[in-house]
């Protein structure tokens, strides 16, 4: 057995976290900085944070993620940042000539104290940032929130540093996408371009993540939203943020500098949800839905009742970010599905109000623990307890994929061993549809893999 | 083809600086050294292990990753406590590749566990013991180890967190080993200084606690190998065949016991000379093991260390059958190597990697006719370059300072020299050299660029020059070269292949070049209608009559 240690035994654990369903901010703020173009992220703590984030991302996208660090030492711990905060400024616009940095702090700058506004002051005293290019900041402390919360907080940044007020709105809407997938940007953009509707989103990692083979290598690939188009969301007419974890901030936030009122969704991931998101963004610009994009509703809808039977009663467990656990369990609602294992990590309230929103009262027996000590041990514990048919998490849920046989859909972050994520999207109704394919997919496999020889189907 | 070659490597350098803030370039113009070796082999000096510059963009990692990822790691049945918030314990959980053998369904595995404070705010402000104890005790409840490792993070530091109060505190309330490491990340200047935390911990809490000395003859330990894609067990089948008995591995496939009685061996075997030579001398001082630098990365390199191991134990039937292996496993090496060096012969490759895989694997290449054109290391020191004669030159700076010393003396009860003064001289004099470590530059051509802690900015520089056939490094640089068209192979995880050590791994490493440079898909980056050649304007359809 992998994880031979996890008995059904569920002891009261107060300090101990096992296997946790969350990882630290400064990887979401490194992530959503990535979505800004021709931004260099830069990480400010010791050069292991950077290492690990990189790493990280690198082998979820098997895509080059460069980002500086200050490399702190032991003095700099003790006397402060500063000074390797400025030679690093210096340095990366020198080498690397980025349009912008983006800084993010760490659990040892936190603890410090380091103050990156009036660092990045001193820096532009003393010429390290060239004329027309920007720094900007997000204080990511690694022992507050999660990932999601950095990602939040950096999306807030870009509004905090480059919106700008417009006393006239036109007719442009910004999208905040939330903690998602280079393609699930795309298909947000493409859905809304389908509705006729112009959008700027932020950050948007599609062309940057997901860059083609093309033999030569550009250290700051074609995608992101713009410094220009960022300056421009002040003057839109709406935002609609996606996500209450991951973008509400930002939307906020733009709501309150730029007047720009803005309404918070659910992720766009399975059918009702992106039935509220394609309303919202009908009733948000005024526009007709076209029959194209019914058309690909309809398709939804149709495998759903096709297939009914194989969804239907089918317990599930599934970890991960807030946001998405949110719309994976309407979904899953929506199927006639059991989702009744949520684990979340990531704390922040009303998640377990919205969990319970989107489990409608069908799923009685769902237990759902979110914050410290919501861990996949105490998931894989709830498992050894009372078995589930089906695993939708991050790779780590391999291993308990592989010593309960029970089959697993990677979703969510990280995802290390597969390819996919970064290119199909999971959100709108095509996501919808590959979700249903991938779902099925995986219970059919697990049937003809355990049913008796005289019932092994031909036709399902 | 092998496109300019000839380039003066004094140029590049000039090149490779000219980008710098011109303080950088003084910093970067120590540790960019043309290698230039005299017949003595004295080669150039180059500054090594010294400060990171800040948004330079280094492959570095810290000083916990060292400690906690590289070298406690890869221990299966010391259950490993993060003592800080939840991301250190979260990426250094299960991403080396460190494979591991239980001996049995009853045996400890925590590897694919990630153990952690978790600490919040509340923590960082009213301090973290309490909820460190608390967790030593929820650990011990629940999964019973033989020993707890707490390692320190970056902010434990620096809100004063004593965890080695608190492991002993929990030592004596639970009746088992728990031993803390202050590695915090801001310590020492890269992963090394994690490496040299990592192993005096070991020595002073784990290492002659065993009373299980193995009755098997020639007992060798194997130290600095970290079994990443199943060296380790290869080497140990290899050794097995032989008639040599593995005792411990630090730390590959490694358990808690074979820490504690690794004092019984009779030889410590060095790999990676640069994450443990000192463990090997400290256990040499105080129970009379003596060491010597082996290197199973290479079909000539593993050869040769057999045979000193083999002429360490002075055994005819040991020495034969090193010997019959030998002959055995090169018949099929070298037939492999001559088909592939038809392919490969005179291609360029680029290390840049660890402590001594940069040095190791220059061995595979060159068994298959490619010359390193590059080379450089990520966190290694000065002898790991020029060789363990400079040992007495190098300077101790401040961040050097930080990293314990350990005094040792010979141990009163366990001190048994393995072999007299006269012994050691006699093989000495037969070839057989003790504590030595040559360097990386020294096996390195006459005009070939050694890079310390190379920058992103200077890789890309390089590859651009000399359009290497194959680059080695790890995963931070793995998809920004590929995607300039050249194959990259990582050398910390194999690219999730391997084992690439002892014969069997040569060969597996030979093919993967040969695969990864032969690549069809190479050739077709470009369309069809950008291709060289292809006419712009196009003939039209017409009716056919």
């Amino acid at each position: 057995m992998l994880l031979r240690h996890t008995t059904a035994e569920v002891a009261e654990r107060s300090a101990l976290s096992v296997n946790p369903a969350k990882t630290c901010q400064p990887i979401g703020a490194m992530y959503a900085a990535l979505g800004l173009h021709r931004c260099l992220p830069h990480s400010h703590g010791s050069q292991g944070c950077c290492a690990y984030h990189r790493s990280a991302l690198t082998r979820h996208y098997k895509e080059p993620i460069m980002a500086g660090t200050s490399s702190f030492t032991e003095g700099s711990s003790v006397f402060g940042g500063q000074s390797n905060l400025l030679q690093a400024l210096n340095n990366m616009f020198t080498l690397y000539d980025p349009d912008v940095v983006a800084v993010h702090t760490t659990c040892l700058s936190e603890t410090i104290g380091d103050d990156i506004p009036q660092i990045v002051d001193k820096a532009n005293e003393k010429g390290h940032i060239p004329e027309g290019k920007y720094v900007i900041h997000a204080n990511t402390p690694s022992y507050v929130g999660s990932h999601v919360t950095g990602f939040a907080n950096m999306a807030k940044a870009m509004v905090d540093y480059l919106a700008e007020p417009a006393a006239m709105k036109n007719e442009c809407i910004n999208i905040v996408p939330g903690w998602v997938e280079p393609a699930d940007m795309r298909e947000i953009k493409r859905l809304c371009w389908q509705m006729g509707v112009d959008v700027i989103m932020f950050p948007d990692t599609s062309d940057v993540l997901d860059a083609p083979q093309t033999g030569e290598y550009e250290f700051y690939p074609k995608g992101g939203v713009t410094i220009p188009e960022l300056k421009q969301t002040g003057a839109s007419s709406a935002t609609l943020a996606l996500g209450h974890t991951a973008s509400a901030p930002a939307a906020r936030a733009l709501d309150v500098k730029c007047n720009v009122p803005c309404e918070v969704l659910d992720l766009p991931i399975g059918l009702a949800a992106t039935d509220r998101f394609v309303d919202a963004l009908r009733r948000t610009a005024r526009v007709e839905v076209p029959q194209y994009l019914e058309n690909e509703r309809g398709r939804v809808v149709d495998v759903i009742t096709d297939m009914h039977q194989y969804f239907h009663g089918k317990r599930v467990a599934l970890w991960g970010d807030p946001d998405q656990l949110v719309s994976l369990t309407e979904f899953l609602v929506d199927l006639d599905m059991r989702p009744v294992y949520i684990v979340t990590g990531t704390p922040g309230k009303a998640f377990l109000k919205r969990i319970e929103k989107a489990l409608d009262g069908r799923v009685p027996e769902a237990k759902v623990k979110q914050g410290l000590g919501a861990d996949m041990f105490l998931m894989h514990q709830w498992i050894k307890n009372e078995p589930v048919d089906l695993l939708i998490g991050n790779t780590y849920g391999k291993y308990i994929s592989r010593d309960e046989d029970t089959p697993l859909i990677r979703h969510g972050f990280p995802i290390l061993d597969r390819i996919g994520h970064s290119y199909f999207p999971t959100v709108g109704y095509g996501g919808a549809l590959r979700l249903l394919e991938k779902i099925l997919d995986a219970l059919l496999s697990d049937q003809d893999k355990n049913s008796p020889e005289e019932s092994f189907e031909l036709v399902m | 083809m092998s496109p300019r070659k000839e380039i003066d490597a004094n140029e590049i350098k000039e090149q490779l600086l000219k980008g710098y803030p011109s303080k950088v370039a003084r910093k970067r113009s120590q540790q960019i050294v043309v290698n230039a070796k005299d017949e003595a082999l004295n080669v150039p000096e180059i500054k090594a292990n010294t400060r990171t510059t800040p948004g330079i963009i280094t492959q570095r990692g810290c000083t916990y990753a060292g400690c906690k990822g590289v070298v406690l790691g890869p221990t299966r049945d010391i259950l490993n406590l993060t003592h800080g918030p939840i991301g250190c314990g979260f990426y250094s959980w299960l991403t080396r590749r460190n494979q591991t053998r239980p001996v049995s369904d009853e045996d400890h595995n925590f590897m694919t566990y990630c153990f952690s404070t978790d600490m919040q705010e509340n923590e960082i402000i009213f301090g973290g013991e309490k909820k460190l104890a608390e967790a030593i005790r929820e650990a011990h409840r629940v999964f019973k180890p033989k020993a707890i490792g707490v390692f320190a993070t970056c902010p434990v530091g620096l809100i004063g967190d004593d965890i080695h109060t608190v492991a002993k505190q929990m030592s004596e309330e639970l009746g088992i080993n728990v031993f803390g490491f202050s590695c915090e990340g801001y310590k020492g200047v890269s992963q090394s200084a994690g490496h040299h935390i990592a192993n005096n911990q070991l020595f002073k809490h784990v290492i002659g606690r065993g009373e299980k000395p193995s009755e098997e003859k020639f007992r060798i330990n194997l130290l600095g190998e970290y079994n990443i894609g199943g060296d380790a067990f290869i080497i140990d089948d290899l050794l097995k065949r032989c008639g040599i008995h593995l005792g411990a591995t630090f730390s590959g496939n490694s358990s808690y016991e074979g820490f504690e009685n690794a004092h019984h061996s009779d030889l410590n075997c060095v790999m990676c000379h640069r994450s443990i030579n000192y463990v090997a001398d400290m256990i040499e001082e105080k129970y009379g093991v003596p060491w010597i630098k082996v290197n199973f990365i290479g079909a000539e390199a593993t050869a040769k260390s057999l045979r000193k191991i083999a002429q360490y134990f002075e055994d005819e039937a040991l020495t034969k059958r090193v010997e019959e292996v030998i002959a055995e496993e090169m018949e099929a090496v070298e037939a492999v190597q001559r088909e592939i060096r038809a392919r490969c012969e005179g291609k360029l490759a680029m290390l840049f990697v660890g402590g001594s895989r940069a040095h190791h694997y220059q061995e595979l290449f060159n068994e298959i006719g490619m010359k390193t054109i590059a080379a450089g290391y990520e966190f290694a020191h000065r002898d790991d370059y020029e060789g363990r004669k400079v040992l007495p030159t190098i300077k101790i700076d401040a961040d050097s300072r930080n990293i314990e010393e350990l005094t040792v003396t010979a141990d009163p009860k366990e001190y048994r020299p393995r072999k007299t003064e006269e012994q050691i001289e006699a093989l000495e004099a037969s070839g057989l050299e003790f504590k030595g470590y040559e360097g990386m530059m020294p096996t390195m051509e006459n005009g070939t660029l050694v890079v310390d802690d190379i920058s992103q900015y200077e890789s890309e520089k390089l590859i651009e020059i000399f359009k290497p056939a194959i680059f080695c490094a790890g995963i931070k640089e793995k998809y920004a070269v590929q995607k300039t068209g050249t194959p990259m192979l990582q050398l910390h995880s194999y690219d999730y292949g391997g084992p690439f050590a002892a014969f069997q791994g040569a060969l597996t490493f030979y093919r993967t070049v040969d695969r990864m440079i032969s690549a069809r898909i190479w050739s077709q980056i470009k369309p069809p209608w950008k291709m060289a050649g292809q006419p712009t304007l196009e003939a039209e359809f017409v009716h056919a009559e």
